[in-house]
């Protein structure tokens, strides 16, 4: 087996040393009625070739983005990552490192953490980012278990608005349930995140935003912050798309206390939706109520700076049941890929990606709206926007798929309901054939 | 002329040379490197970007007009600033990282290239299932890899690592006991010697916590076992074997007393590489446990992740699931994503979409490739390994049970004792020697706990060296060298690093100096 470096000569060896006749007797513990003496009922090894082979046939019959005309998002994005980013998450030391417990011989992990944490803190305009949640739905839940301990136990009730994506108010109401929290759903509609602003009052711990919000509507966020700010609740602002914040303004700006989004877009990809990367960013007063790892500066030895995970008391492995959260293992290998494409992208590269995203989007907008039988819902959007159709959006997804376009997620794949609503995304890989395809299969099947 | 006889020195001077400053800070191969922000600024990027057409804007009066501060490298700069960095990182291609519990074993490039496959990449969780056949395919057949291994009838897969596993297994019991009515059960047990993740978990999911003492050989006492069970028992989350590297020996026994008072019993799997293929979790009378694909079936660990944690169920607790899961209608597979139908019973949903895609074509290649008989192999040489490192150094160092231990050998610091050296001096002197620490001070129930897992990668030429390293250490540390292992590490990329200083004033961003000095 090309992976076990053991022969047969150093197994006879080793189990001479340790005084033993046979690996068995390394299992004597084993109660007798449950060891195996035979071999798994599972297929026995097998080439590289041979699996790559079938792998090969699995993967040819999915059609991949890159294939087709793509406008699919609801939470995930298509974009172009530079190849220096997958070279680079590729090197044995990043991919085959630990978290980085020992910081005498991790600074490279570290490092990249420190930077990684000042570019969500600068992105989400906030004063501090955590080093990762698992994706932007773990995230959000996190913040609003955060916003209780923030409010010692004494206010538990959170207010999700409508457009909170619906994988995230599951992901929160998933966690809230066990927890004694009680959580207002608003139900899913575009136009009316503003509604939830009357529902808060003493007892609310925290207002969860979306912006833009699942129907690709940018929401001011201000009145949210007054209005929770005035009762001694926190604003938690959620973004899916990182792209966006080069060119709106950031939650910060806007009065968030608690950042949370999913960070796929820059660096890391589809992955058919994992695994992703749940950005994390909070005011500097509440770090210590943060869940998860963070990186901070320090100095070694030598008086030279270095940087090391702190602030571990607040962890599982010190705290164990008092900890912030259960997580261990986050999304180290995705910080870094995001990382990497934000230091290519820089400030002027991010703001120019975002340009071109938004002006595909109006393109592509424009052109499908005057369609018979479409309606653009949206007024306001980034990259993305709700069409509302004469037909049902799923069976209109299905016609296009067969006529070789990703066309979009219909709102009821979401929801399970509203099924005349479709979510359009357009980022940076869009073509103009790609929209003039789009263009003219939805007038064909709409007709 | 005469020809110079003096040559090229080829032995280096002696150690106790004096070390000199470079006039760059650089030492050699290993260079110094700045924060991109030292080094970049926000109108240098390393990409290329079409012109946007003009367009009436539709962000609604919200654009961004205040500086970000994102600093930007061209792709030679970020090039070199990345590799620079990736080399002050240990690596399990560079040496034995021996961290008990954590499993660093070898990750084949074969999973790599199969992960980037467009087919896997590159696919939208959201794009129709009819054009995702492939996808839905390989999770539903990893599931069946997994529930056969496990001689268990369901799993969960969507997951997203370890901690994330303990809660959907420890959710699906909460379920169970509500749906039953059984809202008084609010108690698991958790061995001492568990995870901070398991008492962190059972507390997320609305448990409180009973700490359940291990004996004198490592294991769980029985009798403090039945002396704390109760009505109130909701179940126990036991790790098998456990964090001291050893099998519990009643655990059939300890399953049978869980069930006696209507409770579950959470096994958790983090180390289940050391019984692939020899026992199977469904045969001891568990109820749910999750599996790390970076663990047993060596998706990169990445440098903290992403993991994933796909958690396996009984029949008691297998309608509770999580959402979304796939299933299959002839030779159709679809998602059940809803809470309705086959799914009605569900807790919920963990996350966004279907859990971590990228680690099931990893892990599928992994077990493909080893295949029942690869798998059994690699566990009996993963045990072997750990027994064989620890028969070589039990006489300088101290074992801290007897007999024969799984997949990792644990030991304490009592060869430490009156020396003046620590398990953290002992630890870092390790670096000196080219290997990555073992895990230490845990398991909690060892005093200086050191815990070494070689796991099945290593080499017996590789364990040999790691030996004499290890038994050169323990010997200079008796013989009274402190200030060599107090100075430890001198040959890493850094020094020992001040923690109580990070902690105490947390600097956790880069703030442009005139601002910090504000």
């Amino acid at each position: 087996m090309r992976y076990l470096p053991l022969n047969e000569n150093d197994r006879a060896e080793m189990l001479a040393k340790v005084g033993v006749k046979s690996v068995d007797d390394l299992f004597v513990d084993v109660p007798k009625a449950a060891i195996l003496d035979n071999l798994i009922d599972l297929p026995t090894h097998q080439s590289e070739a041979a699996v790559e082979r079938y792998m090969n046939a699995l993967q040819s019959k999915n059609i991949s983005a890159g294939s087709a005309p793509f406008f699919c998002g609801a939470g995930a994005y298509k974009h172009h990552i530079p190849a220096t980013v997958d070279h680079l998450i590729q090197r044995s030391e990043f991919l085959t490192a630990y978290t980085p417990y020992q910081p005498e011989v991790s600074q490279g992990t570290l490092q990249a953490l420190f930077e990684f944490q000042t570019q969500v803190a600068m992105l989400t305009g906030m004063e501090v980012a955590n080093a990762s949640m698992y994706d932007g739905s773990t995230a959000c839940a996190e913040a609003v278990v955060m916003a209780t301990r923030v409010a010692r136990g004494k206010k538990m009730k959170a207010i999700l608005a409508s457009g909170l994506h619906p994988h995230y108010s599951a992901a929160t109401q998933t966690v809230a349930q066990y927890l004694g929290i009680e959580l207002i759903q608003n139900p899913s509609e575009p136009g009316t995140d503003c509604e939830a602003i009357d529902q808060i009052d003493d007892q609310t711990a925290c207002i969860v935003v979306q912006s833009p919000n699942v129907f690709g509507e940018i929401v001011d966020l201000e009145p949210f912050a007054k209005a929770a700010h005035a009762k001694g609740a926190l604003l938690i602002a959620v973004f899916t798309e990182p792209v966006a914040l080069g060119a709106i303004k950031s939650p910060g700006e806007q009065g968030a206390d608690i950042v949370v989004g999913e960070g796929q877009s820059l660096g890391v990809g589809l992955n058919f939706g994992g695994p992703y990367v749940g950005l994390f960013a909070c005011r500097q007063k509440l770090v210590r109520q943060m869940p998860g790892r963070v990186c901070g500066e320090t100095i070694d030895a030598n008086g030279d700076r270095g940087f090391v995970l702190t602030l571990s008391t607040r962890e599982q492995h010190i705290r164990r049941e008092k900890a912030t959260s259960n997580i261990c293992t986050n999304s180290g290998l995705c910080c870094l890929a995001f990382t990497i494409h934000m230091t290519l992208l820089g400030e002027a590269g991010l703001r120019q990606l975002a340009a071109v995203n938004h002006a595909n989007a109006c393109v592509l907008a424009d052109k499908l709206s005057v369609i018979g039988g479409v309606e653009l819902v949206n007024e306001t959007f980034f990259n993305e926007f709700t069409l509302r159709l004469s037909k049902d959006a799923d069976t209109v997804v299905e016609a296009l798929a067969a006529k070789g376009i990703l066309a979009g997620v219909p709102v009821s794949r979401l929801t399970g309901n509203q099924k005349d609503l479709l979510l359009v995304t357009a980022t940076e890989t869009v073509t103009d054939a790609d929209i003039n395809a789009y263009v003219d299969a939805l007038a064909e099947v709409l007709s | 002329m005469a020809m110079n006889k003096q040559g090229r020195p080829t032995t280096p001077m002696g150690s106790e040379q004096a070390v000199f400053q470079t006039v760059s800070g650089n030492k050699g191969l290993a260079q110094a490197e700045k924060l991109i922000f030292e080094i970049g600024d926000i109108h240098q990027t390393g990409v290329d970007l079409a012109k946007p057409v003009k367009v009436k804007s539709r962000l609604g009066g919200m654009e961004r007009t205040d500086p970000i501060g994102l600093a930007g490298l061209s792709e030679p700069q970020a090039m070199r600033h990345y590799v620079r960095l990736s080399q002050k990182n240990y690596a399990i291609d560079l040496g034995v990282y021996p961290l008990g519990s954590c499993t660093m074993k070898h990750n084949p490039r074969l999973n790599e290239k199969v992960a980037r496959m467009p087919g896997f990449a590159d696919v939208h969780p959201l794009q129709p299932e009819s054009t995702a056949q492939g996808a839905l395919e390989l999770i539903h057949v990893l599931a069946h890899w997994i529930c056969t291994l496990t001689g268990m009838p369901s799993v969960a897969m969507t997951p997203k690592a370890g901690a994330h596993g303990e809660w959907c297994g420890m959710a699906a019991i909460r379920a169970r006991l509500d749906a039953d009515g059984h809202t008084h059960k609010r108690r698991v047990l958790v061995p001492e010697s568990a995870h901070g993740t398991n008492p962190a978990t059972a507390a997320q999911c609305g448990f409180s916590i009973d700490e359940i003492p291990a004996t004198d050989d490592g294991r769980v006492d029985l009798e403090a076992l039945k002396a704390k069970l109760g009505d109130d028992v909701a179940g126990i989350m036991l790790t098998n074997p456990n964090t001291c590297g050893l099998f519990e020996r009643d655990i059939i026994e300890i399953a049978d007393l869980i069930h006696s008072v209507g409770g579950y019993f959470y096994c958790d799997g983090a180390n289940f590489n050391a019984l692939v293929g020899r026992v199977r979790p469904g045969d001891l009378g568990i109820d749910a446990m999750h599996l790390n694909l970076h663990k047993t079936f060596s998706t990169p660990h990445g440098g903290g992740g992403p993991g994933a944690g796909p958690t396996v169920l009984s029949d008691a607790l297998k309608d509770y699931a999580p959402l979304p899961f796939v299933t299959r209608d002839g030779d159709q597979y679809r998602f059940v994503e809803h809470k309705e139908g086959e799914g009605a019973a569900s807790f919920g949903r963990m996350c966004a979409f279907h859990g971590q895609m990228g680690m099931f074509t990893r892990a599928l290649t992994y077990m493909m490739s080893h295949g029942s008989d690869g798998l059994k192999q690699a566990t009996e040489d993963a045990v072997l390994n750990a027994n064989y490192i620890q028969a070589s150094l039990s006489d300088v160092m101290t074992p801290a049970f007897g007999g024969v231990c799984m997949h990792e050998a644990l030991f304490d610091d009592r060869f430490l004792e009156d020396t003046g050296v620590t398990t953290l001096d002992f630890a870092k002197a390790m670096i000196d020697e080219g290997y990555h620490p073992m895990t230490m001070y845990f398991p909690l129930v060892v005093h200086g706990a050191m815990l070494i897992e070689p796991t099945e990668s290593e080499s017996k030429q590789e364990l040999d060296r790691f030996i004499a390293s290890m038994r050169g250490l323990a010997q200079r540390a008796k013989a009274g060298d402190v200030d060599f292992f107090q100075a430890a590490p001198i040959y890493a990329p850094m020094r020992r690093l001040d923690e109580t200083q990070a902690a105490r004033k947390p600097v956790l961003r880069w703030t442009e100096p005139a601002e910090a000095g504000k």
